[in-house]
């Protein structure tokens, strides 16, 4: 299949995505799995900011703990940080040359063996809501219409987060905003509560509740909460289809 | 992380920061907290009200006026802001109540009518743990910015940790050596939590008090003693609990 075909592919899936009762975290997990694909990385998270602009990991294309914390330690340096209060695009960063602007961030790196990195903003009429972050294990550059790829990913990432139709003076985009941040936070618990009635990982346990949410056209959070109280029970994710 | 601004309202509204601090019951508690948050975000009034799977379980403080009005009519029409933001765990941030009527029929003129034009309605929650909801209303209508709505949360957020912390009985003086893991968010808490309901057999929110309760025996991070519940290194069936 050609790039363009495949391009085509990914849009025509998204505008699907975005249609009824959508979720919005599952969105935006598909959006980094898409990037990583489409612009040659490896590894790439969803970083929202909240009310007081502290940074969370909203998505990302894999749980391991060591990419986790190349998010969260980017609340104090690194591209993420940079691209969140600039508003602009920092990519094609080599990370053999940033030791001495971001120490802790390149060691970081370094030991997970990313080469390069790029962020691009979420921007929704010169507000940041956040950033995309994508890793690479290889020194890779993108052409400028690879940016301009990211940047449309981006676009329909801050589209989905805004999910009503009308934003009245911000009021529904910080409501959205702070729901996906509970929802997260309940995805976690569920999380818990699966792998231990299971006896599986975490990260299986996303996996299994992210595919029983598709088969079944719910929303992760409506999974998640059933899991919890005990409507939904692990066997039934578990057992498959 | 923990916003150093919901510890400063903790410290503020727990009364901890005296040097001879008072042991608070939960009513003054409340009723600081909403004093409080009345003088910090330009609202004429607030309430906290207790909510259960069944709906509104009462009103926890209120001050004078409308406010009272405002929880008093959502409890009897079982329908309001407040009641919505629980049901949907999000904020309700309506600043233009007249034009509500759609949304909620019965409360939306009755509350207009004694004076309230916008109301704003945070859930206090956790995750899947769901305690109740701080309502802030005023009586002229219109938004709050981003930084007032910053402020509101940073109250909601020290609301939810006194509501989870009275509701099972663990002592207020308690709450400040526990205080900054009180608010860690990180997301090993979350999954400890989960992992702990079903090995204690206990609700999500009892488990979370559980975790917190053990960081703080042990004197450890709530989030390195939560990487040890995910890894299954540290445990918390009943009958390997050797804490007691």
């Amino acid at each position: 299949m050609s790039r363009e075909q495949r391009l085509a592919e990914v849009f025509i899936e998204l505008a699907d995505t975005l249609v009824d009762n959508y979720d919005v975290i599952d969105l935006l997990h598909t959006l980094c799995e898409r990037s990583v694909e489409l612009l040659q990385a490896d590894a790439a998270g969803l970083i929202l900011a909240d009310q007081r602009s502290e940074l969370h990991v909203m998505a990302s294309t894999s749980e391991e703990a060591k990419l986790l914390e190349l998010f969260v330690l980017q609340a104090d340096e690194g591209p993420c940080l940079d691209c969140y209060s600039t508003g602009e695009q920092v990519v094609n960063i080599d990370l053999d040359e940033v030791e001495a602007r971001w120490p802790r961030f390149h060691a970081a790196t370094a030991a997970v063996g990313f080469r390069s990195t790029h962020a691009i903003p979420l921007r929704l009429r010169g507000q940041v809501l956040g950033v995309l972050n994508l890793f690479c294990s290889d020194r890779v550059t993108l052409s400028d219409s690879d940016v301009a790829l990211g940047q449309a990913l981006c676009d329909i990432a801050t589209v989905g987060l805004l999910q009503e139709r009308t934003v009245r003076r911000g009021e529904v985009l910080a409501e959205q905003l702070q729901s996906a941040l509970n929802t997260r936070i309940l995805i976690e618990q569920a999380k818990g509560v699966l792998s231990e009635r299971s006896r599986i990982s975490v990260d299986d346990a996303f996996g299994l509740m992210r595919a029983h949410a598709r088969r079944n056209h719910l929303q992760l959070g409506v999974v998640a909460a059933g899991l919890i109280d005990g409507t939904i029970t692990a066997a039934t994710l578990t057992a498959g289809p | 992380m923990a916003s150093l601004r919901v510890r400063q309202i903790l410290l503020e509204v727990l009364a901890i920061d005296q040097p001879d601090p008072p042991g608070l019951d939960g009513d003054t508690v409340w009723r600081r907290l909403c004093a409080s948050v009345t003088l910090s975000v330009p609202v004429s009034g607030a309430g906290v009200a207790l909510m259960t799977a069944a709906g509104h379980g009462g009103t926890l403080a209120v001050t004078e006026g409308p406010a009272e009005v405002m929880e008093n009519l959502q409890r009897t029409l079982g329908e309001g802001p407040c009641l919505t933001a629980f049901h949907d765990r999000r904020p309700v941030l309506e600043h233009d109540l007249a034009r509500a009527g759609q949304r909620w029929p019965g409360f939306a003129p009755a509350a207009t009518a004694s004076g309230i034009a916008a109301i704003f309605a945070f859930p206090l929650q956790i995750g899947a743990i769901r305690l109740g909801v701080l309502d802030l209303y005023r009586d002229t209508a219109g938004p709050l910015d981003s930084l007032q709505l910053a402020e509101a949360l940073d109250y909601a957020a020290a609301a939810t940790t006194i509501l989870l912390d009275l509701q099972h009985e663990q002592p207020t003086d308690g709450l400040q050596s526990q205080l900054s893991d009180a608010l860690d968010n990180h997301r090993v808490i979350h999954q400890a939590t989960g992992i702990i309901s079903v090995q204690a057999s206990v609700g999500i929110d009892e488990a979370l008090l559980l975790l917190r309760a053990r960081a703080y025996a042990d004197g450890r991070p709530l989030h390195e003693l939560g990487q040890d519940v995910v890894a299954r290194t540290v445990t918390f069936h009943p009958e390997d609990d050797h804490h007691e």
